[in-house]
């Protein structure tokens, strides 16, 4: 298992070094002089000297990769060109709002999806099952977009449950921000979890182990939860660690409409303002949060199967 | 008869389909004494599985018990409330499956899994666990107590179903049902988990139900022996009788397809010519009629009753009937 965990994290080192560097290529092959852009038409010949000496532009590009990694290694990722602060502090600032977002998206719609396809399974072409399923659909089947602004116009404006915009204060606070955010992008993944451990559940419990435990007599509610739902559940393992990344795209917009503050909306501001050192400081954090979250979906994943383990 | 452990009595069993009724059993009627091997013996889809996933009530939800009972210990398992069945199932009665690299659940432990079915035992874990390796080291496999902590993966098709065998007889049951449990090995194999079924049939006195389609394996292992043919009984008694003096056609046929049987060289090995009929719509008379080179008209209008012949020896054919010798 530990060797297993290190060559999954060398292997994920490995995926993080090839996205880091692809990506700064591509910043650098987008046509434009970069300082210009960002200092604008009025700056003076000597403002933008500084400039591309600072952001080493005037070396040839492998120097300029090298630069970049040896200045990553020591976590530094450069100077925002506007406030002059590090790059690495302001993406740190806004980490933490993100991280909240999406791991409180993913944890509801885990838990309440795989209790949904666990029990829908457990009582295949039921009435509830049919509900579940036509649920299920709908859910995957409504824009996250949508499903924010209804929320923010039922739970907030009319019935004001839960706070429209920011991220709160003290925890109870923050928790309490994060309920219509959290729940918008998570609706669709409840529905698509459910879905998932249904069909795989079912497929489980049609497997001969299965009977071998009825067969001795273990109690269906651990044949259930134990000797099914543990296999029902590695596929699913999958699909929630690729699944971060997709909530990382839905938490830009989520942070927008609900006006938190987080990785999302510092991206679409500097973006705006061309404000590349945060933008590029900011994908690395998203690229580097993906990667992790595959390569703990895959550990679990070798931690609950042990034939996972000697096949990689 | 005080004896007698389970009872099948005409237990017919049906599968709702949308094509209609699949008359998977029909009539089914044979005991197992205490302490005896039975051998169930017939081609692939004659109702082996039905019958044991309804002795088990392991069954289908579309299975429909049309008729009959089937008693274990006098009691009437169909009748028993599925609380009730349960504590049976893996204590009085355990079971062998047919494929044993599908038979252990992949994720957990073997020591796990047979910590887990030592559910009723109210014994500490490590007692439980000491049982779980003395149950292995019983069927052969050799350092059984390092070889607990490892998975189904890790073990070879032969050692699995010997852990499969350690797993049933664990609780000392009264009936284990063997289903098919060396069809899936090669042929040393086979020898061997026969050999060692017998000495632990032996050591811990249980009866075995062991359905089979090898005859020579039946004949080397069993004391009476039942033969089915598309979901009915055709013959059943002792297994010297069954052999030496088959009184079914459909017996003498598959005893001549054997090949521990064939004695000359053959160029073509002998089969049984014709299909199993379509058990959704089954021809009136006698099922085995279209595949009988001894057919006569009775057979296409009666069904032939399972009648006895001689003591214990059982049969359903019109040939075994006074009108035949005419």
């Amino acid at each position: 298992m530990l060797l297993y965990a290190t060559r999954r994290f060398g292997l994920a080192l490995l995926i993080l070094i090839v996205a880091v560097t692809v990506m700064f290529l591509m910043i650098r092959a987008v046509p434009g002089d970069p300082v210009q852009i960002m200092l604008g038409p009025r700056a003076t010949p000597e403002l933008q000297a500084r400039l591309t000496a600072e952001l080493a532009l005037d070396q040839p590009i492998w120097k300029q990769l090298l630069i970049f990694y040896g200045n990553l290694v020591q976590g530094d990722l450069g100077i925002d060109v506007f406030s002059g602060r590090s790059v690495t502090a302001i993406v740190f600032e806004q980490l933490p709002h993100t991280l909240a977002l999406i791991f409180a998206s993913i944890l509801w719609s885990a838990l309440l999806g795989i209790g949904l396809g666990a029990y829908a399974a457990a009582h295949p072409n039921t009435l509830i099952d049919r509900i579940a399923a036509a649920l299920s659909v709908s859910f995957v089947a409504a824009p996250a977009f949508v499903v924010a602004l209804l929320s923010l116009l039922i739970f907030a404006v009319h019935l004001q449950w839960f706070p429209a915009i920011g991220a709160g204060e003290g925890f109870w606070g923050r928790l309490d921000h994060l309920v219509l955010p959290a729940f918008a992008i998570g609706l669709s993944w409840v529905g698509y979890i459910a879905r998932l451990v249904r069909a795989s559940m079912l497929e489980v419990m049609g497997e001969s182990h299965i009977r071998t435990a009825r067969a001795f007599g273990i109690h269906e509610r651990r044949v259930v939860m134990v000797y099914a739902l543990r296999i029902a559940i590695l596929p699913v393992v999958t699909v929630i660690g690729v699944g971060m990344g997709f909530l990382l795209s839905s938490a830009v917009f989520a942070e927008i409409v609900f006006a938190r503050p987080g990785l999302g909306k510092l991206v679409i501001d500097s973006i705006t303002t061309r404000n590349y050192p945060i933008v590029m400081g900011s994908v690395l954090i998203s690229t580097g949060l993906f990667v992790v979250s595959t390569a703990l979906a895959d550990l679990i994943n070798a931690w609950l199967d042990p034939r996972a383990r000697t096949a990689a | 008869m005080t004896d007698t452990l389970l009872e099948i009595d005409r237990l017919s069993v049906d599968y709702e389909t949308a094509r209609g009724d699949l008359k998977a059993l029909r009539d089914i009627s044979f005991d197992v004494r205490k302490g005896e091997i039975v051998g169930i013996v017939g081609e692939s889809g004659c109702g082996k599985s039905t019958l044991i996933s309804s002795i088990l009530r392991l069954t289908a939800p579309n299975t429909r018990f049309r008729q009959g009972e089937v008693r274990f210990k006098g009691q009437d398992l169909l009748q028993l409330p599925e609380r009730k069945m349960r504590d049976l199932r893996g204590a009085d009665i355990s079971i062998v499956f047919q494929d044993p690299m599908q038979t252990h659940n992949p994720v957990l432990s073997i020591g796990q899994q047979m910590l887990d079915i030592q559910h009723r035992s109210k014994a500490p874990k490590a007692d439980k666990r000491a049982r779980a390796a003395q149950m292995l080291g019983a069927v052969g496999i050799p350092d059984p107590e390092a070889r607990l902590n490892q998975f189904p993966h890790e073990f070879s098709g032969g050692m699995r179903q010997r852990i499969a065998i350690a797993m049933a007889l664990m609780s000392e049951p009264d009936l284990l049902i063997a289903d098919e449990p060396t069809t899936a090995l090669d042929a040393t194999l086979e020898v061997q988990i026969i050999e060692r079924l017998q000495e632990l049939q032996q050591e811990f006195n249980c009866a075995i139900l062991f359905i089979s389609h090898h005859l020579g394996v039946i004949a080397e292992l069993c004391d009476r022996v039942v033969v089915m043919y598309a979901g009915a009984v055709v013959e059943s008694g002792e297994v010297r009788e069954i052999f030496h003096d088959p009184k079914h056609p459909y017996t003498r046929r598959l005893i001549d397809c054997d090949p521990g049987h064939i004695k000359e060289r053959a160029r073509v090995l002998p089969t049984i010519p014709g299909e199993v009929p379509d058990l959704a719509n089954l021809p009136g008379g006698c099922i085995f009629r279209d595949r009988c080179d001894q057919a006569m008209p009775r057979c296409a209008a009666e069904v032939p009753p399972l009648t006895q012949l001689k003591d214990g020896h059982h049969a359903a054919c019109w040939l075994n009937h006074k009108e035949a010798a005419e």
